[in-house]
Formats: C-alpha cells, sequence, structure tokens
C-alpha cells in the first residue's frame, strides 16, 4: 500500500503544485503535504502528491552501514 | 471533397464514398498497384512460400506521441508477416470509419499508412471503407493484411527452440505502451519518449542472412515481453530465463513504470524483435542486428533451457529467480 | 542524490549471508504493505532466506482488506445515473457479492481510472452536469492525500465531487493481529511508506506490550533485506524493538501536516476487514464539516446485502494463517483469470503474488 517513488523537485508552481521529475519522466504534484519543499528537494511521491522528504544524509549513512556488513558479527562486542 | 467531416453516405456505394475512395483513399495512398476501379488486385508473386497475416487496429487516441494508428496498421502488419522470415510485399487495408470523423484527420492517418509503406517497401494494393454511425466505433479501426514470401529453405517456428539457444531481443523495452499512457486522461504526465513503431523486415533479413540457423522472431507487442517468451517457452516446450540486467529499458520508461506501478515485461512495443538462435549464431546475430535499421540497442537477453517446461524466469540483479508470469487482463496502473 | 546502492547486488548479498548467520532459530516475521508482499515476490527474496526464517504475509493490500460490502457499495454508485466513478487502478477487478467496476465499465457504466485524486477533482471541474464520486481505498500513506483533496474542493467549493470514504488504519489493525490466537508472529516488516506518515509512536505497543519486534522498512531490495537483517538481530538478542530501517524516508515523528489534514477532514470509525471482520477504530468516515464531500451523503445508495463465496480462504491467508497454496481453491477454482477472492485478483494480494513470481499453481 505504498508504491511512492523518490523524485526531485524542478520548479514550484501557483496553488502549492511543484513539477517533479522521476528517471527523466516529470509530473505535476502536489505539495500540500510537504508546503515547505524547495526546488533540487527530493521528495517521495504517491498518488500526485509529495508526502516525506527523501533525506540524503540518511541515505548515505545507510549505505555506509550496509557495506560494513562482512565484519558484523552478532556478539562480536560482547 | 465537400464535407469536412465522414457520413454515413460516404460508406454507402454511392457517389460521395466514390470520391472518398479516388479524391482521399487513393490520391493519399498514391500507390500505382492501387486501383481504384477494380475489385480485386492481381500481383505478381515471385516463387515460393507466401507468409500471410491480419490483425486490426482499435487503437485509442488515434494520434500519439511519434505516431498514430496508421503508422501501427502498417508496421504491426509488415512484422507479423517478417516474423515468418518473410519479405513483405503487399498490405490490403480495411477500413471502419465513424460518422463524424474530420476528413483532416483521416487523411492525416493516411499519410502516415504512406511513409510507413514506403519505408516498409511495401505495396498497399487493394482496400475498403465503411461507415458506422457516430458512437458505434473509436473515430478508425483499421485492417491490415499483408503477404510476402519465405526465402527457400527457410522454416522458422516458435516451437523450433531447444536448450542452449540464444534470445536476442532487438532494442530498448517498453517505449510504445509508455508513450501511449503518457497521453492518457487522469494519468498525465511529460515524457521525450516517443512509440517505437517501425517497419522491421529489413532486421528480420539481416539476421536470417547472418543466421541462418535462427529457430523463430517474435515481436513482443500487446502483452509486452512477457507475452512473447511465454507463447515461444510452451510452444517448444522449454523453458526461457531473462537475465534482467541485460534488458535494455530506458530510463524514462523505468521511471514511468516505477511511478504507475507497471511491469515493463507486460508493456507492448510496436518496433522490437525477438530472435531465437543457436548459440554458436548469436554473435553474428547480434552484430547483424546492430546494424539494421532500428536495431542499434539490441542485446543478448537470455537462454532457453530445459525445464520447468513452458516457463519463463527472470534472473534479478543479485542472483534470484523468480518467474515471469503473462500479463492477465489488462495492465492498470496501481497506487498500491 | 544516489540511491543505486538500495539496488547494488553486491550490499544485497551481504545482507542475505549475515542474515543467514544471524538466524539461529525459527522465527516467524510478517510484512502487513502489500507493496512489501510484491517486492519479496519480484526479487525472489523468499527463496534466498535461511530454512528456519518463515516470511509471511499479513493484511497489507488495502484493497484486499476491504469488504464485499463496501465493494457492492461502489459499485452501486456507478449505477446511479449522471454520476461518474473515479478510482485507483487498484480497485477495478476486484470481485463484490456480484460483480466488479471493470463489469460495470464494460456494461456502459461510466468508471474512470485515475493516478490521482486531483485528476478525480479535475474531472469533476470538466463534467459540471454529472456527480464524480471517488472510491477512496487506502492506508495512512493514501489517506492524508484524499483528505487534502477534499480541503482542495471545499476552498474552490466544487460542487460535483464526494468521496466514498473505504480507508482503514494500520495500528489498530496491528493490535488485532497479535491478539489473534491463530497468529504466531515474533517480528513485523512495519510498512515504510505509512509510516513515513504517522512515525514510530503508534508502534511502540509492539514491543511494550507484546514483546514483539519491529521494524520500518524501504522497498527496495536492500532495503527489505536490511530491515530482515534488523529483525532477526534483535531476535537473536532476546530484544523487542521497534527500529527505523528505512531512516531516509521515515522521520521518528512522521509526517504532521499530513496527519493534520487528516484529523481536519476524517473522524475514526469501525471497519470491516474482509475475512478478519470488523476492527473498531480502524476506519475513517467524513466529518460533518466536510459532509458534502462525502459521497455516502450527496448519493444515496441501496445496494443488496453483500454475500460472501463459499470456500474463499481469502480471510485466512490474509492473517498469514492459511500459505495462498493452502487455499483449497487456490489454482483450481481460483486464478489470476478467474480469481474468486481479492488475494488472487489485487495485484497485491499474496496469492497472486505467489502464483504469478513463484509457482505459477504447480504447487
Amino acid at each position: 500500500m505504498c508504491l511512492a517513488i523518490p523524485a526531485q523537485v524542478r520548479s514550484l508552481g501557483a496553488n502549492n503544485m511543484a513539477e517533479v521529475e522521476i528517471m527523466g519522466v516529470t509530473r505535476h504534484v502536489s505539495l500540500d503535504l510537504i508546503p515547505g519543499a524547495a526546488v533540487g528537494d527530493h521528495v517521495l511521491v504517491h498518488a500526485g502528491f509529495a508526502i516525506q522528504v527523501v533525506d540524503e544524509e540518511f541515505a548515505n549513512e545507510t549505505i555506509e552501514l550496509l557495506k560494513q556488513l562482512d565484519i558484523y558479527q552478532i556478539g562480536e562486542a560482547e | 471533397m465537400d464535407s469536412d467531416t465522414i457520413l454515413l453516405a460516404h460508406g454507402s456505394g454511392g457517389s460521395l464514398m466514390r470520391r472518398l475512395i479516388d479524391e482521399v483513399f487513393v490520391a493519399d495512398f498514391a500507390d500505382s498497384a492501387l486501383s481504384a476501379t477494380d475489385d480485386a488486385a492481381t500481383l505478381e508473386m515471385p516463387a515460393g512460400q507466401l507468409a500471410f497475416s491480419t490483425d486490426t487496429y482499435v487503437v485509442s487516441p488515434l494520434f500519439f506521441p511519434g505516431g498514430d494508428i496508421g503508422r501501427l496498421a502498417v508496421c504491426g502488419t509488415v512484422n507479423d508477416v517478417a516474423t515468418a522470415g518473410a519479405r513483405p510485399l503487399y498490405l490490403s487495408v480495411g477500413f471502419i470509419l465513424e460518422e463524424g470523423l474530420s476528413v483532416a484527420d483521416l487523411r492525416r492517418v493516411l499519410a502516415s499508412m504512406r511513409n510507413a509503406a514506403l519505408e516498409a517497401e511495401v505495396h498497399i494494393v487493394t482496400g475498403d471503407t465503411k461507415v458506422v454511425e457516430r458512437g458505434h466505433g473509436d473515430g478508425i479501426y483499421i485492417n491490415t493484411t499483408g503477404i510476402g514470401v519465405v526465402p527457400a529453405g527457410v522454416s522458422l517456428s516458435v516451437a523450433r527452440c531447444v536448450p542452449g539457444d540464444i534470445v536476442l531481443l532487438s532494442g530498448t523495452l517498453g517505449d510504445h505502451g509508455i508513450a501511449v499512457v503518457s497521453i492518457r486522461e487522469g494519468l498525465e504526465f511529460s515524457t521525450d519518449l516517443t512509440t517505437d513503431a517501425a517497419p522491421l523486415g529489413r532486421l528480420v533479413a539481416s539476421v536470417l542472412d547472418a543466421a541462418p540457423g535462427v529457430r523463430c522472431f517474435r515481436d513482443p507487442t500487446r502483452g509486452g515481453l512477457a507475452s512473447a517468451l511465454n507463447e515461444i517457452a510452451g510452444a517448444s516446450g522449454v523453458s526461457i530465463t531473462v537475465e534482467e540486467t541485460s534488458v535494455p529499458v530506458h530510463q524514462q520508461v523505468m521511471g514511468a513504470c516505477e511511478m504507475l506501478g507497471y511491469d515493463v515485461y507486460h508493456v507492448a512495443n510496436e518496433g522490437k524483435m525477438l530472435a531465437v538462435v543457436p548459440p554458436e549464431q548469436a554473435d553474428a546475430a547480434l552484430a547483424a542486428m546492430r546494424s539494421a535499421p532500428y536495431g542499434e540497442n539490441a542485446a543478448i537477453i537470455g537462454v532457453v533451457g530445459e525445464s520447468p517446461a513452458g516457463t519463463v524466469h527472470v534472473r534479478t540483479a543479485f542472483g534470484a529467480t523468480r518467474i515471469m508470469d503473462m500479463l492477465v487482463g489488462e495492465q492498470l496502473p496501481r497506487i498500491c | 542524490m544516489d540511491l543505486t546502492g538500495f539496488r547494488d547486488p553486491a550490499l544485497a548479498t551481504g545482507l542475505i549471508d549475515t542474515i543467514a548467520a544471524t538466524v539461529d532459530r525459527p522465527i516467524s516475521i510478517m510484512e502487513v504493505c502489500g507493496t512489501h508482499t510484491v517486492a519479496v515476490a519480484k526479487h525472489g527474496l523468499r527463496g534466498v532466506m535461511p530454512e528456519r526464517l518463515r516470511l509471511l504475509s499479513g493484511p497489507g493490500c488495502p484493497v484486499c482488506v476491504t469488504s464485499n460490502a463496501d465493494i457492492d457499495l461502489a459499485i452501486e454508485f456507478a449505477r446511479q445515473p449522471g454520476v461518474i466513478v473515479a478510482t485507483f487502478g487498484d480497485m477495478m477487478k476486484v470481485p463484490g457479492s456480484r460483480s466488479s467496476l471493470a463489469r460495470e465499465k464494460a456494461d456502459g457504466r461510466d468508471v474512470r481510472i485515475v493516478y490521482s485524486p486531483l485528476d478525480a477533482l479535475a474531472l469533476a471541474g470538466r463534467e459540471p452536469d454529472r456527480h464524480v464520486v471517488f472510491i477512496g481505498v487506502g492506508f495512512e500513506t493514501t489517506i492524508p492525500l484524499i483528505a487534502a483533496a477534499i480541503e482542495r474542493a471545499a476552498a474552490a467549493d466544487i460542487a460535483n465531487f464526494s468521496v466514498f470514504s473505504a480507508h482503514k488504519t494500520v495500528p489498530k489493525a496491528l493490535r488485532a493481529l497479535v491478539d489473534d490466537p491463530d497468529v504466531a508472529v515474533d517480528g513485523f516488516i512495519l510498512p515504510g511508506h505509512v509510516s513515513a506518515i504517522i512515525g514510530i509512536e503508534p508502534y511502540r505497543f509492539l514491543a511494550e506490550e507484546y514483546g514483539v519486534a519491529s521494524v520500518i522498512t524501504g522497498f527496495e531490495p536492500v532495503d527489505v533485506l536490511q530491515g530482515i537483517w534488523m529483525l532477526a538481530a534483535q531476535l537473536a538478542e532476546g530484544r523487542a524493538d521497534v527500529e527505523i530501517a528505512y531512516t531516509r524516508g521515515v522521520p521518528a515523528q512522521g509526517n504532521p501536516i499530513a496527519i493534520a489534514h487528516i484529523e481536519r477532514v476524517f473522524e475514526p470509525s469501525d471497519a470491516e476487514w474482509r475475512g478478519i471482520g470488523v476492527i473498531p477504530g480502524t476506519g475513517l468516515s467524513i466529518r460533518s464539516s466536510h459532509e458534502r464531500f462525502d459521497a455516502m451523503v450527496r448519493v444515496p445508495v441501496e445496494p443488496e446485502p453483500p454475500r460472501e463465496t463459499p470456500g474463499c480462504q481469502c480471510g485466512e491467508v490474509l492473517r498469514g494463517v492459511t500459505l495462498p497454496f493452502e487455499c483449497r481453491l487456490y489454482a483450481k477454482a481460483c486464478t489470476p483469470e478467474h480469481p474468486v477472492g481479492p488475494c488472487m485478483v489485487s495485484s497485491e494480494g499474496s496469492c497472486a503474488a505467489y502464483y504469478r513470481y513463484t509457482d505459477h499453481g504447480k504447487s
């Protein structure tokens, strides 16, 4: 129940609408739920609305964490 | 033509219909083989086996990015004839026009058909038109039937594939289906994508030449790659495994599929060809595809295996395998 | 922003190995989001999990858990003269007691598929002489959008638009699941985008009251594997926490603005979950302040009483109690070509996902 995809805000329009881009495809979506979104921000888009901001720092942090995994062992720190 | 829209009388067999045929159809097709007066075309046929195919086009909207129902109607049947390994030669065209259709739109479609026929090197040699009442047709329905000649010694069939054979795809998946859906009411989004509708007779001939052991060709139209591969796997009683990372797809097609919840393997293509060839001829077949018109993005996408017979699998980027199933019914956009 | 790492095969393989090394006893994990059901099936993840790890699908497909009665209502709206029914594609083929929206469309009723409720609003603008009823189905990912669409309609004074609210909320349904004696689950993969809206707090009770582990998880293959890994780690370490794996999409507080939209337009009600029964407080009805956008008020209808299909075990499948291939009708009377229940017809239903991606009915 969660088909939402990351998109980048390309331009802001009237009436809380914005143009976003998903892998080269652009669409108009509503920013009613993320009114502070700015051009260049990445947002999750679901059914024509931006529903949440995608946090780049957390994205990078997660990837870094997962790359360490082959040295991770349960109980090693104990 | 006095009227700028199609009237019921244009289909009635009388003088109005005569004018429609002469002033619009025959004039716009401008094919010397197309007679305005004879009911049947008489043709010179080169010796050999005939390949014969028919298809009817009911696409809506009539005009979409990069093409229209006319181009589709010519390329689709040309490509079906080509899958037999034949050189497409002649087309018949049958129209069902809806009362109220604008003559300007009709002429736009006919011009498209003429251009496609020229490009495909086929002649439109006979045709028919009827008119139905307003509300009983989507503007235009077109039937095209095509004839070609199969070169001697060529005998292709989707039932001939055997384990070890290699599967090639002539280019990027999903362009047509996504281009059409991008203008659909309620779903509009902006994309540079255009339909890939194209005649592939030359591409097929090149591959046949370079890889004479080719088992079959198939165009992944409605139902997409999944339908075509499942049909081949079923007919030959083999399994087919597709390497997901080898399948060429434009970024924008992926973006649209992600947004709408579409499966790219189910999206229609109108200018792509699959070929299954014996492994020792795969490289030659690929080179031939890549240098043929519309084949620049051709790739080897999979391999034929033994079992389970009649199934198609996808090997994902990290080695997990799952089934590539056939589309059931219509592909609908999802939010879930 | 480079998000390709979340599809990186090397990271996925590392996670798969780590999961196998971490799971030290038989455990059952349940996902409760249709998009997770599809992600697991599409990437073949079940096949690479260790044998000891049972991956179950719960009632995560809002379309699958829509009751026959609600589908019958949607159909009845479509049968009213002057009404256009606008719906997400997901709902079209789902069978009600006697018909489906797709069948109604084939019979000539005006049913249109939209990608967004804003498209339904635009449709109302283009068709001033008709009344557009939007079929509102979905969990908290979708509910705020419907609320925002209703508020836009109010601001623009649109007179020919209303919403049939068949929405459902997740947290209380999770409580009903863990209370269910037939359901035995050690941990939950929690829905990433529902959580992007509601945040982490509504799930605390799972750990604090029930000792069940849970991880808020995203949808790329690496995301799903990370969620499973973190659950396996909690269970191996004897912990029961609520953690966020999907940090890039889910702040702990969720989206308060979205929640405010929901609360302005909707109030909690009781909802019937197909195959499960009524779960109090999991429905949403439109507040009286916005009743002119309530389809139940604007377009009164009286459908025939709903009826269930005998033999359909969707309810048990939805609770993870019966696996798809254990259903009597699976792959026999019930296939994607002729589905009996919503679990097979919805692209997110457990049975459809299993049949299409895993075994093709060959179990």
